[in-house]
């Protein structure tokens, strides 16, 4: 398994390093400069010099190198110095936003917490009520239950976010008033009242992410389940005059978790990358904001550096999902 | 087998129906048969006969709905199973009637050792704790042939053959001492060699802990070698029972009559093409009012059409005890 894992990671390098020079041009061939935000008025001389201590005018390769040298090097180097108190990162240039001229890392730490209690919590809830659903829809098919399931699920993936986001903002938050319609990120949480307006702020977006997802999972959910009920082995269980919990939540839930698990964790990465559109909608300043408003303005280092951050999310978490699959399935063994 | 002894299990008029999107299926019509302590009985029959979905509505095993269990009484020791609350059937199930299916290579849980498997109806019906049941469920394959069982304890069923997936089978219908064991085609999907093996073992354990099997089986090699009484089902009913030796002897259905001569010589001369029985067994929609064979039976004359033959005595004895026949046209005292 470890030489399995170590094998894996190993190939992993190669494929991240061309993925990232495949986002690397793409944004680089993509329209726009990063003067696009700059006002008219500023003469072309002053562009073209901005443009130059930007570095932008560079040769691609000298600044594909570059921010190679930037992410893998002096950035976790700058990592280490921040932990430990050593200096292996002074005198070198940490990688820059065009936007803010501040430490991209920085801007991201800024806005990972956000990302991470509103999207992640949505996920987690999806998945806790899915499981569930899925379960009991497979037990009972075709029942009222089932039925409902199926018919919420199918509304629930097919509505895109940015509908159920806006819908709901129109109920509770315009014609209710019960919600805030935007994320406040200000907020600390001090004592019960912050909390109160915390979980408030928080609900619209999580229920809206949270549907979407428990929609998904639960329909997976429920045809693996379905599927796994109608296997000898449940009947062999059931022979053996077990109970029917045991029966379900034992021999046939082990199994039907299998595809469920792998599902669940390949989805991880889009808790920090597929969210994007909700947080526009609710103004969480979270990281699928940062990286629309870096789009925008061409910030060429920071969408490189948190499309990359997403690869290597998606790779990391289908490392986790195939050792997942081999820890729940005896049958498969990496070695 | 002695006929005064009270049988282990007797059903009586069992029926069975499944309700299905193109109207409802009579699988088993009015099946009766009772089981001594201690005997074998086979019961043979093509696919869709009806055996299978007998054995399985005796202790609910059938999925409801669309299985309906309709009519009948199945007996165990007095208790009538098919009135049992779900509890009491789950104490009957693994415990006093032990099940062994077809196909061994779909019927073990895989994520599962095997030890585990064995050890859950001992902890649930015994009330041992671990080391007991995990002592036992040792002894339990020692018992079933497993070599080496108590470092095999901990494997996975993929890590068996399907020989030894049928033995472990077999140790988990046993595992709770049952009165009868009922074993649905245990050796169809396993090959020939391993087939004597399981019979043999089946047969070893037979002696040594003397309960009651039902075999269901569509082999009449394998019902000679080794029943001590046969029924055969067609239709979801009960066309002929007798004493092995009798019904191979002495075979009073058309439909046993065929079955017996599409068994292949092995000796003596080859005789052309193998025999087969021309026609589909049938589906029943209702409740059948003429004799299931009529279709395929080359002796049908206007009163199969018109009636479903009943089982009646061939010879001295009651219906079930000796040999029976559910015909119009065999003759009521036989040339024997």
């Amino acid at each position: 398994m470890l030489t399995y894992m170590i094998r894996r990671l190993l190939l992993a390098i190669p494929a991240l390093l061309f993925t990232s020079l495949v986002i690397f041009l793409l944004v680089d061939f993509a329209p726009g400069s990063p003067m696009s935000q700059i006002p008219l008025t500023v003469p072309p001389d002053v562009r073209a010099r901005i443009v130059e201590a930007l570095g932008a005018n560079e040769p691609i390769h000298l600044r594909f190198g570059l921010w190679l040298y930037q992410f893998f090097v002096v950035e976790p180097a700058y990592l280490l110095d921040q932990m430990f108190g050593t200096t292996l990162s002074t005198g070198r240039q940490r990688i820059l936003s065009w936007q803010s001229r501040s430490p991209v890392m920085d801007i991201i730490a800024e806005r990972l917490p956000q990302t991470l209690t509103v999207i992640g919590l949505a996920y987690v809830i999806g998945v806790l009520i899915a499981l569930p659903i899925g379960i009991y829809s497979a037990y009972r098919p075709y029942s009222w239950f089932d039925q409902i399931g199926t018919f919420v699920a199918m509304v629930g993936f097919s509505v895109p976010t940015f509908l159920t986001g806006v819908v709901l903002i129109v109920v509770f938050s315009v014609n209710l008033g019960w919600l805030p319609s935007v994320y406040d990120t200000r907020l600390r949480m001090t004592g019960w009242n912050s909390f109160v307006q915390q979980a408030g702020q928080m609900a619209m977006p999580v229920m809206v992410l949270a549907l979407f997802n428990a929609a998904e999972i639960s329909r997976y959910m429920r045809s693996s389940m379905l599927d796994t009920l109608g296997q000898d082995y449940v009947r062999t269980a059931r022979a053996t005059g077990i109970g029917e919990r045991a029966v379900v939540l034992k021999h046939a839930l082990r199994n039907a978790l299998i595809p469920v698990v792998t599902v669940i964790a390949l989805g991880v990465p889009t808790v920090f990358a597929g969210a994007i559109v909700t947080e526009q909608v609710f103004r969480v300043n979270g990281l699928g904001a940062l990286l629309i408003n870096a789009l925008e303005a061409s910030d060429l280092p920071m969408v490189q550096t948190l499309t990359f951050i997403f690869a290597v999310l998606i790779v990391l978490f289908n490392l986790i999902a195939d050792i997942l699959y081999g820890i729940l399935d005896p049958r498969i063994r990496y070695d | 087998m002695p006929d005064g002894a009270l049988p282990v299990l007797d059903v009586k008029g069992l029926k069975t129906v499944f309700r299905t999107r193109g109207g409802e299926v009579h699988a088993v019509n009015s099946v009766s048969f009772h089981l001594q302590p201690g005997e074998l009985l086979g019961v043979v029959g093509e696919s869709g006969s009806g055996k299978s979905v007998t054995m399985m509505s005796l202790i609910g095993l059938l999925p409801s709905p669309p299985a309906d269990v309709r009519e009948g009484q199945v007996l165990l020791g007095g208790m009538d199973l098919l009135r049992a609350t779900p509890d009491q059937l789950r104490a009957v199930r693994g415990a006093r009637i032990g099940f062994v299916f077809q196909d061994p290579m779909t019927s073990l849980n895989p994520v599962f050792n095997v030890g585990n498997q064995i050890m859950e109806p001992l902890r649930k019906h015994m009330g041992m704790d671990r080391k007991a049941a995990r002592q036992r469920a040792l002894e339990l394959l020692e018992l079933v042939g497993i070599p080496d069982a108590a470092r095999r304890l901990d494997d996975f069923p993929h890590q068996f053959s399907g020989g030894m997936r049928q033995r472990v089978m077999i140790a988990i219908a046993l595992a709770c001492n049952p009165e009868v064991l009922i074993a649905d085609e245990p050796t169809t999907a396993l090959d020939v060699t391993i087939q004597a093996q399981i019979l043999e073992l089946v047969k070893e354990l037979r002696q040594k802990l003397g309960m009651a099997i039902v075999w269901i089986t569509h082999d009449l090699g394998v019902i000679a070698g080794i029943a001590d009484r046969v029924m055969v089902m067609y239709g979801g009913q009960v066309v002929e029972q007798a004493p092995v030796r009798e019904l191979f002897a002495n075979p009073q259905h058309p439909y046993t009559r065929a079955l017996l001569k599409t068994i292949p010589k092995v000796s003596g001369e080859r005789e052309g093409r193998l025999q087969v029985i021309e026609g589909q067994p049938p589906i029943l929609s209702a409740a059948p009012t003429a004799c299931p064979f009529r279709a395929r039976c080359a002796h049908a004359f206007d009163r199969c059409h018109r009636e479903n033959p009943q089982r009646r005595a061939i010879g001295a004895g009651r219906v079930g005890y000796g040999h029976d026949v559910a015909c119009h046209w065999t003759p009521e005292v036989t040339h024997a």
